[in-house]
Parts: C-alpha cells; structure tokens; sequence
C-alpha cells in the first residue's frame, strides 16, 4: 500500500511529485466513493442491506479523516464545534425519531444538506474578490439556486408533514404565472452572472429569490403529493453538492452528489407514474396540478354498509386469506402494532395474512414498508402494486386501513376523475372489503370514493387504533 | 479540468442510476435516507471553509456548514441503520446472492478511478 502511495505521484501527476499529503486525501476520497456505492448496492438486497451501509459510514469516516489532512485547514476549534453540535443534533435524530415520523425526518435532512451546500457556495462567491471565473461562478450559481430553493422547499415540506403548515393546498389566482416569472427572473439572474461575476448585490438577490421559490413551490403542493416533492427535494438537496463539487473541484462531493440527485430522479420518477402524472408535471414542482376537488361525483342516495367490529372479526376468523391495504391513515393512527397483532391471530387459525403496498401510500417512497417492519411484519408479507393485484380475487376478506386514493375505482372507470388513469389496487375484486375509517369524509385528493358504496364494501367507522384493539379482542372469542 | 469533473459527474449519475434502479420498493425509505447520509459528504467542503484561515465571515459560515453537515452524516446513518435493521430479520439464506456483490467493484470502478487524478 505505501508502495502504491510511492508510485502514484509520478505515474499520475508529475507536476507534484512529492505532494504524498494530497494523493492521500485522494485515495481516501476514492475509497469513500467504492464503499458509498457498495452501500447502496448492497440496498438491493435486504439481509445484506445493514452491513453494506454500515461500511459506507466507514467510508465517510475516511474522507472526513482525509480531508482534516488538508493543509488549508490550520485551526481546528470551528471544526470540532461544528462536529460535536452537529453530533449533539443528529445523534437524537437518528436514534430517537419514531419511524411514523420518517417523512418529516427525511424533509428536514434534505434541509440541512442543502443548507450546508448554499452557505459553502455563498462563502466561496464572498472569497473571490473582483467575482469567481466564470466557469466557477456557473456551479456556484447552480449551487445556491439548487441549495437556496432547497431548503425553503423542504421546511415548507416538513411544516406540512408536521402539521403546523396546512397540508391543503394553498393557492391563489394567478399563482402560476407568478411563480414562472420568479423562476425566470431568477434564472435571468443567474445567466447575467455567469457572464458578469462582479455584482454581490444580485448574487445575493438571486439567493433570496431561490429561497421564495422553493416557498411557492411547495405551498400549492398537498400531503398526498409529497412524496413526489420529497423525493425531488432529494435529487435538488444532491444536485446542490455536486455543484459545490464543480465549484471547489472536489471529486468526491461530485460523484455523491450525483449518487443522491440520481436517487432522488429515480424515486420521483418512479412516484410520478404510480400517480399517472407527467414527470414535466412534477419537475416544475406540480405547478397548479393540486387537485381541486371539484369533478367529486354526486353521491346521490346511495348508501353505505357499515358493519360492527364483531362481524369482521367472525369474517376474519374463518377467512383463508386476508389482504390488508395500509395508507397514511395507518400512519396517523399509528395502529401498524395492532395490524400485526391480527395477522398473527388470522395465521394461528390459518388463514393467510398478505400485505398489499402501493407506491404512493403514505407520505414517502416506501413509508408504509418502513412502518409494518417497525411492527416485526416480515418483509415477504409485503407485496408490491404489481405483484398483489391479480391475487385480490382469490381474497376473503380486504382490509383498508387509512386507504382511500389508492384504491378508488374512478382511478379506472371515471374520466373525468382527477385521479384517473392513476394505477390502483384492485381491492373491489375481493369476496368482502372492510373499510377502517373515520367518517366518510374524502381522500386528500378530494375525490368521492366509489369503494364505499360497491356492494361488497362494508365500513368499519372509527379511529383505526380502536377498531382494530376491539377486532383483536373479539377474534379471541370467535 | 472541468471537463473532467464534468466527466466524473455523468458516468457516477450513471452508475447511480443503474444501481439504484434495483433497489425494491421496500427499501425505498431506507434509501432515501442513505442517500442522504452520503451527500453529507458535502462536509468535507465544509472543513476546509470552516478551518482555513480565510475571514471571520467564512469562518462562521463553515462552521454552520460542518454542523448542518455533521447533522445529516451522523443522523443519517444512525436512521438508516435502525431502519435497515428492522428488514434484516428472519432472512437465514442471506448468503445468497454474494456473487454479484463480487462482481462490483470491478464494474463500478470507472467513475471513482477518475478521482484518482
């Protein structure tokens, strides 16, 4: 290995021969990019998942001990504050926020990663006296549009996860055309720049401006959208560093940062389509594609079925096979616990327990998954869109648990539908659905549900919670 | 030089692509906050602000930098490794599937090799 530290300077870059302490830096920058995508590799497999990440905090390590190396760095006091406060605040972070409150978690990350990314980009404009070159004043343009609108974007995205943003959208006239003519001027601003480097005053106005975008952006956006905003913010919060990456010619930030603006791409490409939007539709942050409400179909005089806990449980007893169908409402009632308790129930009396996981259910990708797993739900009970739907004919009994776009057959019968042409389960091909809900108000989507009127629908109404504890108990007498 | 660097950007966009389009949906969670724990990285951009000599203004805001950053390395790997240990259970074939993992680094090597300049 010294050998290869020996070698590499005059193989590679002669023009600093002697410079060991950099190619140092180097080589543990590399081995963090190896062990970072090893890590995310090793998410395609979920037994190996835990090891893998495990050794890209390994590698993470390294490169914060490589970089302290640096010979730039001649006073430690800032760093090591920085380090201890920011362990003081992530420790609880990421030990003690329960996993129903992951969504809001993430926002808040992706917050302070784009955070961390705008202050460098800014701090690096105020360093080049007379304004940066132009080809650094690019990135550092990209870096701070990107980290700016970031980090507004995901406050606003963790106020309404959180609840103490109105998860409804906000809108107003004209609010489009509003937004579009900020994010041009902004992007005017940016190109003036790149041409003209020397004007602080509109550096800093553009910064301001990113930070009202990412605002309005995410204002109009409701709950049931935001994992598609999450995931997008992901990609923004990525997309940011490697922009710091170009700007401080550090290769390390650059593949990260593409690593994570892939994944995040990816997710918001993969939520995009199991709602039936146009990606063009989610990039410009679902601008004006918060659904009104107003195609609610007529209810008319039909009626509902509703159906007491001792009638599901008898159901439940004898069933052969149970698919239950969690949403946000699982979440919020946090009943994941009493979901499980059942199915152990239904398994003793032989009945088979099966879960069926849409890609949008709940406030994130894969939210629900993260929740029944907090329950000790084994994962290959968990079955996704594609794989459960043909398998809801041969289903006795369909729970819905906090469900209610998901599984709206105007998804499919209803042109006129905002939700139409949105993949759903096809719970209505089931021998008997349960609804578990409150009242029956609408899904966030504001659309009227057909489920809760098809003759084999019956409505379990209630706090999710109390319905199942009372199921539980009155399976053990049936 | 920033040709490179640009070089380095797409060949890991792509590499990140193609991994993470294998991840299941079940982890999709989990990944999310991987990935962000990796783009802590943005740290090592970070130190250098915070502990060069270079004005009080880049000081302090480096030093806001290292802790937004410190945040997110150390939440963001605790978090994920909480999460990742709840899908770990009762999985006694986990040998299964090594030899792809083998097959890696070799295919992956090209964008981090660039870093070696």
């Amino acid at each position: 290995m010294l050998a290869l530290i020996l070698q590499l300077p005059e193989h590679t870059a002669p023009a600093n021969a002697l410079d060991l302490r950099e190619t140092g830096i180097q080589l543990t920058y590399l081995a963090a990019c190896v062990l970072f995508i090893l890590g995310l590799y090793s998410l395609t497999k979920p037994a190996r998942a835990q090891r893998g990440m495990q050794l890209a905090a390994v590698g993470m390590l390294l490169a914060i001990i490589g970089t302290l190396l640096h010979r730039d760095i001649v006073r430690f006091e800032w760093i090591i504050g920085g380090l201890l406060l920011g362990t003081a605040i992530g420790y609880p972070l990421g030990m003690f926020v329960p996993m129903t409150a992951m969504p809001q978690r993430i926002a808040v990350s992706h917050m302070f990663g784009a955070l961390a990314a705008t202050l460098v980009g800014v701090a690096e404009y105020q360093l080049h006296h007379g304004g940066p070159p132009r080809a650094t004043m690019a990135a550092l343009g990209f870096e701070v549009l990107f980290g700016a609108l970031t980090i507004t974007g995901s406050f606003m995205a963790f106020g309404k996860l959180q609840g103490f943003i109105t998860g409804t959208p906000v809108t107003w006239k004209g609010q489009n055309a509003i937004n579009l003519t900020l994010f041009a001027a902004t992007f005017g601003i940016f190109v003036y720049l790149v041409v003209s480097p020397d004007h602080p005053v509109l550096f800093y106005a553009m910064v301001a401006m990113s930070l009202a975008i990412g605002v309005l952006m995410v204002l109009p956006i409701g709950g049931a959208d935001m994992p598609v905003v999450v995931s997008l913010l992901n990609s923004y919060a990525g997309l940011a560093a490697s922009a710091t990456g170009f700007a401080i010619g550090n290769t390390v930030l650059i593949i990260c940062g593409a690593l994570d603006g892939a994944s995040g791409f990816l997710l918001s490409v993969l939520m995009s389509k199991a709602m039936n939007r146009s990606f063009g539709n989610v990039l410009f942050g679902a601008f004006g594609a918060a659904p009104t409400g107003s195609a609610a179909a007529e209810i008319g005089d039909r009626t509902v079925r509703s159906v007491s806990a001792e009638d599901v449980a008898v159901q439940l007893a004898y069933a052969r096979q149970v698919i239950v169908v969690p949403g946000y409402g699982m979440a919020v009632a946090q009943c994941q616990h009493q979901v499980r308790e059942l199915a152990t129930l239904v398994e003793k009396r032989g009945g088979e327990f099966k879960y069926a996981i849409h890609p949008v259910a709940g406030r994130m990708p894969g939210h629900m998954n993260v929740l029944l797993a907090e329950a000790n739900v084994p994962y290959d009970r968990l079955y996704d869109l594609e794989e459960i739907n043909d398998q809801f004919e041969q289903a006795d009994v369909v729970l819905v648990i906090g469900a209610n776009d998901v599984v709206n057959p105007a998804a499919k019968t209803d042109p006129g539908s905002p939700i139409f042409g949105m993949p759903i389960l096809n719970v209505d091909q089931a021998q008997s659905v349960i609804v578990l809900k409150r009242s029956m108000a609408a899904g966030y989507s504001g659309v009227e549900n057909e489920l809760f009127y098809h003759p084999r629908t019956s409505m379990l109404f209630g706090d999710a919670k109390s319905s199942l504890q009372q199921l539980i108990s009155d399976i053990k007498e049936v | 030089m920033t040709i490179t660097l640009l070089f380095v950007f797409v060949l890991a966009g792509f590499v990140g692509y193609f991994v993470i389009t294998r991840v299941p949906p079940l982890l999709h969670t989990p990944l999310m906050s991987a990935t962000n724990a990796i783009s802590g990285i943005s740290l090592v951009g970070s130190l250098v602000l915070a502990g060069s000599n270079r004005g009080t203004l880049a000081t302090l805001l480096g030093f806001v930098a290292v802790t937004a950053a410190t945040i997110n390395v150390v939440g963001g790997f605790l978090i994920t490794d909480r999460m990742l240990k709840m899908f770990k259970q009762r999985l006694p074939g986990a040998a299964q599937g090594d030899g792809e993992a083998k097959a890696l680094p070799g295919g992956n090597g090209k964008a981090p090799r660039a870093e070696a300049r």
